[in-house]
Parts: C-alpha cells; structure tokens; sequence
C-alpha cells in the first residue's frame, strides 16, 4: 500500500510540476495576475507530494518490503536502520527521487523567499523550475521508478554495497545533490531574464545568494566525497581525477566564477551577458555530469547499474533544458545592454581575470575528461587520460589564481592602483617568501612553492580586513569599533579565500606523506616518518553483518606511546565482499593511516602512512563553505534581496 | 560587428549542440555493440600473430606460433587464456564449450599457472581446446599485449589478429561481435 501512495505521489508531483510550467511561463507572458500568483502553490504543492514519495520510499525501505524492486536489490534484513534509511538514495532510482525532491525544495523555497520579487519574474522562474522538474520526474516514472514491485517477493534482499554502508557517504549525496541542483535556481533567473529581455543590478542581487548557497553545499559535498576516498577506500589518496570527481569539478569551478561575477553584475551592472551564460553554463555541467555517469560512456570506479536506453532518454532531456536554454540565450541575449565601464586595473578587472582562469581550468577538465571517448568515436583510438595531464594543465593555471586571489579584493572599484596592494600586502608576501624559502631547504620545489602560496593566501586574504579595521596601527578599541561595522561580506570572501590557502597546505602536506607495505607477525616493529609501528596481535570480531578481522598495532614516537591503531578487514557474507577498514589517528598536523591487508601463514600484509596536514584538505573545504555562508548573512545581501523590510521602515 | 556578435552568442549553442550529436551516436552505437568505451582495446590487434613455441600438460604436446597459422589456413583460430584460479575464467567455460561444440577451432593457452593444476581445471570445467599450451612465466602473454585473463585472440588466414576480447566471452559478445568476426575472417 505503502509504495503504491508513494507511486501515486510521484506521479501527483510530475502533474504539478506540468502545471507549475505552463502556469508560470504562460501566466508572465499574459501578464494575467491570477495565473502568476497560483504559481508558488503549485511549487509548493509539488515539494509537498515529492515528500510524501520520498517518505514512502524510505518506510518501504525501512519496513523491509522486499515486494519493492528497488528495496530487494539495495537492501538486506541484516542491514543496519540508518543505511536502510540513507541507502534509498545510494542508488540510481532513489537518487534520482531524492535529486527531484531537491529540486522541489528549491522551487518551494523560492516561493516562500521570493515573496518580494517581481510577480512575472517570479512566474517566470518557477515557470523554468516546474519545466526542469517535469523532465525529470518523468525519466523517474517511467525508465527509473523505485516503487515499482515485483512478485513474488524474494525473503531477503541483496544487499547494498558494503562499501557504501558508510556515515560519510550515507550523507554525501544530498549535500552534493543540494549544491548540483541548487544551481537550477540561477540557471531558472537566467532563463527569466532571457525571456524578460532585462538584467538589472537588482538581478543579481537575487541571483547571488543562490548560486552562494548551492557554491557552499556543493564544495562541502565534494570535499565528502574526496574524505570518504581517503577513509573508506584505503588507497591513501584523495583526488583520483576520477570522471565522476571532474563531473563534480566542472560545476564548481564555473559556479565559483558565477559567484565573482555576480557581484559586477550587481554593483556595476556590467558582464551581464557573460554571468547569464555562466548561470546556465553551471547547471548544465551539474545535469551532463549526472548524464555522464549513468548512461555509462565514462569509465568510472562509480558503480551505477549503466544503461544506454536510459541514457538516451536523459540526452533528450538535455537536449531540451541546456539546448532550450542556450538557443534562447543566442536570441536574446544580443537585446541585453552592458552598463558601467572599468580600466583593467580595476576589482572589476580582477574579477573578470578569476572568471577567464577558473574557466579555462573547467575547460581543460572537460577536454581530459572527455577526450577518452571522443578519441574513441572520432580517431578510433584507446587512450585514457590520468592524473599526469590533470596536474601538469591545471597547476600552471591555478597558480595566478592563487597568487591574485589573495589580494583582489584590496582593488577599488572601476579604475585603481597596483601601489596599494603593496602597501597593503607586503607584509603577507615577504611571510610567503620566507616559509617558501624555508620549505625550500627541506624538500622538493612544488611542495615548497605550494606552501609559499598557502602562507600568501592564508595571510594576505585578510590584508583587507587588517587594513579596514587598522588593526596593529590605530588602538584596540578603535579597531573593535570598526570591526563591527565592517561588511560581513568582506570577513565572508576573506575566510573563504584563506580556506582556499588551507586546502593548499594540506595538498602539499599530502605531497610529503611517507608510506610502507609490510608482512608482519604479532611482535613486529617498522619504523616510518618519525614513528615506530608495532603489530600487537591479530584477532575476529563479529559485527552486525559482516566479520571482521581485526589488527592492533600500536604507534611510538621515540618510545612515548602515540596510539593504538585497529585496522580491520570486514567480510560482508551476503556479498560475497570485503572491505578494509581504515584506522586513521589524526592530530591534525599529520594522519597516521593503517591499512590490513591479506593474512597468509600467520603474517599479516600492513600498509602504513605518515600524511603530513592531510585534514587540512577537508578542513579548507569546510572553511570556503564557512566563508561563503558568512557572506549570506551580510546585512546588505539581506536588505537588497527581495526584502520585506524594505517596505516598512528603515527610519535611520 | 552586429553580425559577428550574434555569431559568437550563437557559439555556446553549437558547441553544445555538437556535444549532443556526438554523445547520441556513443548512445546508439553501445546499444548496438559497435562502440564499447569501456573496451580497453590491444595494440596488437590487426597485427600478425607473435612467435612463441609452447610447451603442453604433459604427456600432450604443445603448440607453437607455427602450429597455429598452420590452423589458421584451414579455419580461423581463437587464442583464449585462461588459469584455474580466475572466476571469470570458469563461467564463460560453457560458451567456449557450445563454440567448439560448433566446430570453432579454439586453443588455449594456460597462463602462469601450474600444469596439474590446469589439467584439474579443464577435467572440473570441460576442454574446449583443440591444443593446449602452457605459458607458466607468462612471456608469451607479454607478446600478446594481454590485460588479464580470460582473453581471447581471433587468428585469421593471414596470420592477424582480426578480433579481441578482454574479459570473459558470453553468449551476447559471441553474437554480437565473436560471430561476426568469425565471417569476415572466413572470407
């Protein structure tokens, strides 16, 4: 019953989404009032009935109905509550629902929010929303559904992927899937504004803190993913420049631009144009990446069950949204006019230099990532594209980011100065060069470059808040003062970019770790970067469904006790599979990292890493999105977005 | 100037349109068996077979690269590692069984692996193989360009390798690809 209300809800859901399309779109071209303002019902009508699908999937989950396709192939009696929950969107059908509901949430939220938007706009942009949505609830209905039953129901299901059963991972998806699909909401202002024929300063004032919410879950969502193939894969690696990580990639680097030029498009009304297709450019690398994935032309350690038919089906719904989006885009976006002027020396003309690197960056992504199959199609040539190329193209390009992000934000607008970025700056630079000269002594020249870099962005992000505030020249309590009255937007842009310097010094922490395999026996000792590593004793331990074999190893420095480590390898019998599992002591400044292996004749194959700053990867990642949150509670954001204060008062 | 700004407004649409072109005829082709991305391809295929001289689980004979395009003139070969500890290696037995079964000329070649044990994994699973040889130091494999086993090498009249397959064989690549390779090489 239960998956039937479920099914029915769905298809409610892909009925209001229609609605919410033809309403919308047609309402603001008729201008007709009635029409415009039964769009937000709809979009809320819509998330109501997608919540209800979701809800249902995941009691069928939870209440082990194995009459349920999608439960049997995905889910186990043995499997523990929380993965029977979580693993409803481990798989393609149920991801597919769950990136839906998101979709929903973000046509719900721009109802509620959007209050104070122009009503045809508005209509407009739940109109292109419910469109988006259509598609995609149908392709879940009728070539994806997860409700669809089998009988009769088998006594047990199959099982998720051990690897898979994993906290991390379990909350990976929706946090990626919330920064994919959060960029629909700008691509969906695009598209309105293509259709209005208009793009004004208040434009971006709307668009902005969109794209920031979707730029912080989708660097969060990443920076999960990236954890979970250190912790949970055991290769002691990070970043694999694996397809499906560059198909996350793709969306990041050209949301990051979109993020920057927003803030032209909204101070200065200038690159309208350019932050209209960077808008669309975004969510249509999020919509090809899942394409991507799932039609199965990448190679990828990603298991989705791949399917051409499916695949074809998702093209056509690309073809219809990206291709809709851009045929509009090469009509109408000649009517729309650029605004202020600036010199090149300007903080315009440093944005505009972010936007041409992190887009080149994107583009040599794509071009190694998708070479392999176009070599194939066109030349009839084998070839893969690995790490080698990814680092030696997009290292030379992310240099001047690094080196101008620092420091772009001391520029003054419309026409300035290099001189004061040296007054302001120098202090951070002359720190960068002598923790890179230090380095330098110690090992190789990129690590060493590398941390010279992270110094210079860690220190210099916060020249502009040192020199706003006067800290160190004018007396502590004149400095708190203006402290207080400094932007929240300018201490957000300074911490997102010093997270940026942070993920850089974990990077080549990273490039430093030390690694050894051994065979061991219980009273063994090996030495490694610094610390002692002694195998104390093998042994089984049962868990909930899976056995185990357990090491412990303990760790010295010197002779003084560090840890006791308990790398484990777990046998999932219903899969017929096992894992390793990690043990990862962290003191921040260095990971150690113990992996069991094999046993053979009483020995033990022990893989141990010493990662020097390894946390600092994530710990960065976390710091941007901390940044980019801040930025969204700056007053000015929330006054100039669609503002209900406004209206009211503001008396001072 | 007008013209060419509306040119290069244009451009985002056509880039993607090609995109979109070109991934429906990936799209269409897997479906139809003509294009695999996940194929990892050999060098080897199109060229002439190596030289390599074998020795067989005793008491039967080897077989050498002259035996082969001895064969080959009479009827294609199909070259198939194979090792009795790999999965893949037994389930695709009964394919290669039905194959022989329907006169396709197959010779297997046992890839770093003991003969006895060998011998034991072709009395478990059955022989499909006209000859069998042993590669126990896997130096013919290296000349092969092999990825893993199972694999298999189609042999033509010429002496080339006219088809390959890296991975077990089943009853859709047999259809698919293995059948029609086998006419064309019959040819």
């Amino acid at each position: 019953m239960i998956p039937e209300l479920g099914h029915f809800a769905l298809a409610l859901a892909c009925a209001f989404a229609f609605a919410q399309a033809i309403v919308g779109l047609w309402g603001a071209h008729r201008r007709d009032m009635r029409l415009m303002a039964a769009t937000p019902g709809l979009a809320v009508g819509q998330l109501l009935a997608l919540a209800g699908a979701s809800l249902a999937l995941v009691l069928a989950s939870a209440w082990d109905d194995f009459s349920v396709v999608n439960v049997a192939e995905n889910s186990a009696v043995a499997k523990p509550l929380l993965y029977k929950i979580t693993g409803t969107w481990g798989n393609h059908e149920g991801s597919i629902l769950l990136w839906g509901l998101i979709l929903g949430i973000c046509g719900g939220l721009v109802s509620v929010f959007g209050r104070t938007l122009p009503s045809a706009l508005r209509a407009r942009v739940l109109g292109v929303l419910g469109g988006t949505s259509a598609g995609f609830l149908l392709f879940c209905l009728t070539t994806s559904n997860p409700f669809w039953r089998s009988w009769p129901a088998p006594a047990d299901g199959r099982g998720m992927n051990p690897l898979l059963q994993d906290p991390g991972l379990a909350f990976h998806p929706p946090v990626l899937y919330m920064g994919y699909v959060g960029f629909a909401v700008p691509f969906a202002f695009a598209v309105a504004a293509l259709l209005e024929g208009r793009i004004d300063a208040a434009w971006g004032r709307w668009v902005r803190p969109w794209a920031l919410v979707s730029w912080c879950f989708l660097t969060c969502g990443i920076a999960m993913g990236s954890w979970w193939a250190y912790y949970e894969l055991g290769w002691g690696g990070y970043w694999f420049w694996d397809p499906v990580e560059n198909a996350s990639l793709m969306p990041w680097l050209t949301g990051t631009a979109l993020v920057h030029s927003a803030i032209v498009v909204e101070k200065r009304e200038s690159l309208k144009i350019w932050t209209v297709l960077l808008a669309i450019g975004t969510f249509s690398l999020s919509l090809s990446g899942t394409f991507l994935v799932r039609s199965g032309i990448l190679n990828s350690v990603h298991a989705f069950a791949n399917d051409p038919a499916r695949g074809i089906f998702i093209l056509g719904l690309l073809g219809l949204v990206i291709g809709g989006s851009l045929l509009l885009f090469a009509l109408r976006a000649p009517l729309l006019r650029s605004g202020g002027v600036f010199a090149p020396v300007s903080r315009e003309g440093g944005l505009v230099l972010n936007n041409i690197f992190l887009c080149s960056i994107c583009a040599v992504v794509i071009v190694g990532t998708m070479y392999p199959p176009f070599a194939d199609l066109l030349l009839g040539q084998k070839i893969s594209v690995g790490a080698p190329f990814f680092n030696a193209t997009v290292l030379p390009l992310a240099i001047p980011v690094f080196l101008a992000m620092a420091v772009g934000p001391l520029l003054p607008w419309k026409r300035g100065r290099l001189m004061p970025l040296v007054t302001h700056a120098w202090w951070a630079a002359l720190a960068a060069v002598a923790v890179g000269g230090v380095c330098a002594g110690n090992m190789a020249v990129l690590p060493a470059l590398a941390f010279g870099a992270a110094t210079w962005l860690i220190l210099g992000s916060f020249s502009e808040v040192i020199e706003r505030t006067l800290l160190f020249r004018a007396p502590v309590a004149n400095s708190v003062r203006r402290a207080r009255g400094l932007p929240v937007a300018v201490l957000g842009a300074a911490i997102a970019h010093a997270g940026m310097g942070v993920t850089i010094a974990g990077i080549a922490g990273m490039s430093l770790s030390s690694n050894k395999i051994v065979e061991a026996k219980p009273g063994d000792q090996f030495k490694l970067g610094g610390y002692e590593f002694t195998l104390l004793s093998l042994s089984s331990e049962p868990g909930p469904n899976f056995a185990s074999r357990v090491a412990s190893i303990e760790v010295t420095q010197g002779g003084t006790p560090v840890a006791i480590m308990r790398p484990s390898k777990r046998n999932f019998a219903s899969q017929n599979q096992t894992t390793s599992d990690v043990a990862i002591r962290t003191n921040f400044l260095r990971d150690l990292y113990v992996v069991l292996g094999d046993e053979r004749d009483g020995q033990a194959v022990l893989r141990l890493h010493v990662n020097p700053l390894a946390p600092w990867i994530w710990l960065g990642a976390l710091v941007m999105a901390a940044g980019g949150a801040l930025s969204l509670a700056d007053r000015r954001l929330r006054v100039g977005a669609p503002s209900r204060l406004r209206a009211g008062a503001v008396p001072a | 100037m007008i013209a060419r700004r509306r040119l290069l407004l244009a451009a985002p649409l056509g880039v993607a349109a090609a995109g979109g072109v070109a991934f429906w005829s990936m799209l269409t082709r897997m479906q139809g068996g003509t294009f695999d991305p996940h194929d990892i391809g050999n060098p080897m295929l199109g060229k002439h077979l190596p030289d390599f001289d074998l020795p067989g689980i005793a008491p039967s004979p080897g077989f050498s690269s002259r035996d082969v395009l001895a064969a080959a003139q009479r009827q294609p070969v199909l070259i198939n590692f194979f090792m009795s500890t790999c999965i893949p290696c037994a389930e695709e037995a009964e394919t290669l069984d039905a194959l022989s079964r329907q006169g396709v000329a197959i010779w297997g070649i046992a890839w770093e692996d003991e003969p006895a044990k060998s011998a034991a994994f072709l009395d478990r699973y059955g022989n499909p193989f006209t000859r069998v040889g042993t590669d126990r130091r896997g130096t013919a494999a290296i000349d092969f360009g092999l990825y893993g086993v199972p694999e298999s090498y189609l042999i033509d009249r010429t002496g080339r390798i006219v088809w390959h397959m890296a991975g077990g064989l089943s009853d859709v690549v047999v259809e698919q690809q293995l059948t029609p390779a086998l006419a064309r090489a019959r040819v």
